[in-house]
């Protein structure tokens, strides 16, 4: 005989299989498609470089990590700071901020534009936003470099305007590369803001102003508290991917100034030092984590305020 | 009407079915991007009903990056003369003995007992050049047969200079501008050698491919890269002038091989038969540019090609051309560290 204790148990027992069975598929997929190949990252990166590529399996070493911070010097073996990596974690992050606050200040005004018309053409505004998705990444990278090039179209335009005489060298600079990101990312700054800006109550940005408050304190005390995990979405959408880029520094840099993502690409290519590419990637993944971080904190704290 | 709609069926049919026959036999060759003559492979498909696919890429690391990792589906694979023997050490390559091959007796005697294949055991010349100085001389009008116009760029050219990405052609030519010999590990000229080019390429603009654009277009004004692309840049525009650096400049050849795991190595053996033939070689060379290493073949080239100055190297400058032997393991370490460090 079997005690109604022990049905229930044995009940919530096969609810619990079913549970863990009906998620199998997306668990598995998960384990192998996404965290698998981090294991894989993680022991490359601590293996010896082979020859030409590749790694030697099973000869461990910790070169790679190594050398992402610190170098031996060529010529006489003394030990430093690998300056040339650390310039372009400097240079990634730098490049990743300057987009992150430039498409803030373009896509503010522009989500707000879109959350005040009225509903029906709304949609309208959003479906424009997201056309530039349609065409490839790389191929607007491409257009992008027509537009900028010294015979591109902006500097001829410019010249036959007469406002300057010589075509400004705008292709492979950082600014190149900082216009090619702000062009590309500003969708993803656009969507979450509005999406949050959607939702604004503007009954209070109008007691505000009935209270006699300017439109700078209605901006800095109403809207923006209110949109803050719009802004802090749209941010991290924008520097997560800015941080990795690869396309654009590639096109639109001149294979000159490197940002991370070439440099993890030059160590599986032509550097030929697959552990030390690995910690790279890992190095990267760990600012993302970092950003990450600072965004739960931060969604924490705003849901602390209006919760 | 009935007549006519038999004959249009009929037609229909045969078209099925000569689309069919097309298809039979299939060739994928992977080359380097902007490199395989079109007309060349048109003639191939015809001359042996074969459908040939071609896939690009921009540098040997990259072709043996990929072909390592496995899966790839190509026959056909066309790696600088210092790669090819990575390329059959790794066992990557197919020994197709091109050299008992019906058309190998075209080939320059010059070409067969190459360091890098002894016989032509595994591969096949496709074409070959110099890598040397191309300046659009409405910019800069002095002597352009010198390294230093990217190594001591003169002020006009400063921040217009491309250079190739490619470690070899690069380190070699700096070596050589100081006096040293390939392959050599005296520290003292290669921390000269490093030293150099780190503060080099803040006068340049880009180490990039992509030249036959944009030298002509003027985004360039000086470059350090390949021949057959500079002449090129001048038939697209007449102020391109090319140099031989008297300090020394690295001659490079591309050889055609089959690799190991190729799924049509039948079809893979007629084209590198195929290529041998002094009429079709020439057919690679007016595409690209560049000679190639099959006697013959010039009676079949294209006018301008005869006495073009980048290709028609001149008495003077012939001694300062070297094949690019590979280094020892470790120098090659030593040169790797050097170029990261004037990558970054």
């Amino acid at each position: 005989m079997t005690s109604a204790a022990e049905i229930v148990t044995q009940v919530e027992r096969d609810d619990v299989r079913a549970r863990w069975l009906l998620s199998a598929p997306a668990l598995l997929i998960i384990f192998f498609a996404a965290i698998g190949p981090l294991f894989v990252m993680l022991a490359y990166s601590v293996m010896v470089k082979g020859d030409y590529g590749d790694v030697r399996f099973g000869e461990l070493s910790l070169d790679g990590w190594f050398s992402v911070l610190f170098q031996r010097d060529i010529f006489d073996d003394t030990i430093g700071l690998a300056d040339a990596h650390l310039s372009i974690f400097w240079r990634s992050v730098k490049l990743s901020l300057i987009t992150t606050l430039v498409t803030l200040a373009l896509g503010f005004p522009t989500a707000y534009f879109i959350a005040t018309r009225p509903p029906h053409t709304r949609e309208v505004w959003v479906f424009l936003v997201t056309i530039p998705f349609w065409t490839n990444l790389l191929i607007r990278t491409f257009a992008m470099q027509e537009v900028i090039r010294n015979e591109g179209i902006l500097n001829t335009l410019m010249i036959r305007l007469g406002v300057i005489d010589q075509p400004i060298q705008l292709m492979y600079t950082d600014a190149a590369i900082l216009f090619g990101m702000v062009y590309v990312y500003l969708p993803l700054m656009v969507l979450p803001l509005y999406a949050s800006m959607e939702k604004l109550d503007f009954r209070l940005v109008e007691a505000g102003y009935d209270l006699y408050a300017t439109r700078l304190r209605v901006l800095w005390r109403i809207i923006i508290p209110l949109v803050r995990p719009g802004i802090v979405a749209g941010s991290i959408l924008v520097f997560i991917p800015s941080l990795g880029a690869y396309v654009i520094p590639r096109v639109l840099g001149g294979g000159k100034s490197m940002m991370l993502g070439n440099l993890i690409e030059l160590q599986f290519g032509a550097g030929r030092n697959w552990p030390l590419g690995a910690a790279i990637s890992i190095t990267l993944m760990a600012m993302v984590m970092l950003a990450l971080l600072v965004y739960v904190r931060n969604a924490a704290r705003s849901g602390a305020q209006h919760g | 009407m009935r007549q006519k709609l038999r004959t249009a069926t009929a037609a229909t049919a045969l078209l099925a079915f000569a689309g069919m026959a097309h298809a039979d036999g299939e060739l994928n060759i992977y080359n380097w991007g902007d490199y395989t003559s079109p007309e060349l492979i048109k003639k191939f498909e015809q001359a042996h009903n074969v459908k040939v696919t071609i896939t690009d890429y921009d540098s040997n690391d990259t072709a043996l990056a990929k072909v390592r990792a496995g899966g790839h589906g190509f026959d056909i694979v066309v790696p600088s003369a210092n790669y090819v023997p990575i390329w059959v050490k790794e066992g990557l390559l197919l020994e197709a003995r091109p050299d008992q091959m019906e058309n190998f007796k075209n080939v320059d005697p010059r070409w067969v007992d190459v360091h890098w294949d002894p016989g032509r055991h595994y591969s096949v010349p496709w074409q070959w050049g110099v890598t040397g100085i191309g300046v659009n001389t409405k910019v800069y009008g002095g002597d352009i047969n010198t390294s230093a116009i990217f190594l001591d760029p003169p002020a006009e050219l400063v921040g217009k200079i491309n250079v190739a990405p490619e470690m070899n052609d690069v380190l070699y030519a700096t070596i050589k501008y100081f006096g040293g010999d390939w392959c050599t590990d005296d520290k003292e000229l290669l921390r000269k050698v490093r030293d150099k080019l780190v503060e080099a390429k803040t006068k340049w603009l880009a180490m990039d491919y992509s030249v036959t654009d944009k030298l002509p277009a003027g985004d360039y004004s000086a470059v350090y890269y390949w021949n057959g692309a500079i002449m090129r840049s001048r038939l697209a525009n007449q102020d391109i002038k090319f140099g031989y650096p008297k300090e020394g400049y690295p001659i490079f050849m591309d050889s055609v091989a089959i690799l190991k795991d190729a799924k049509n190595v039948e079809n893979a053996k007629l084209f590198m038969n195929f290529i041998m033939d002094p009429e079709n070689a020439a057919m690679v060379s007016a595409f690209a540019k560049y000679a190639n290493g099959i006697k013959g073949s010039e009676q079949f080239m294209p006018e301008d090609m005869k006495t073009a100055p980048e290709l028609v190297v001149p008495a003077e400058f012939e001694k300062a051309g070297e094949f690019l032997e590979a280094c020892s393991p470790e120098v090659v370490d030593l040169y790797s560290r050097i170029w990261t460090d004037v990558q970054k």
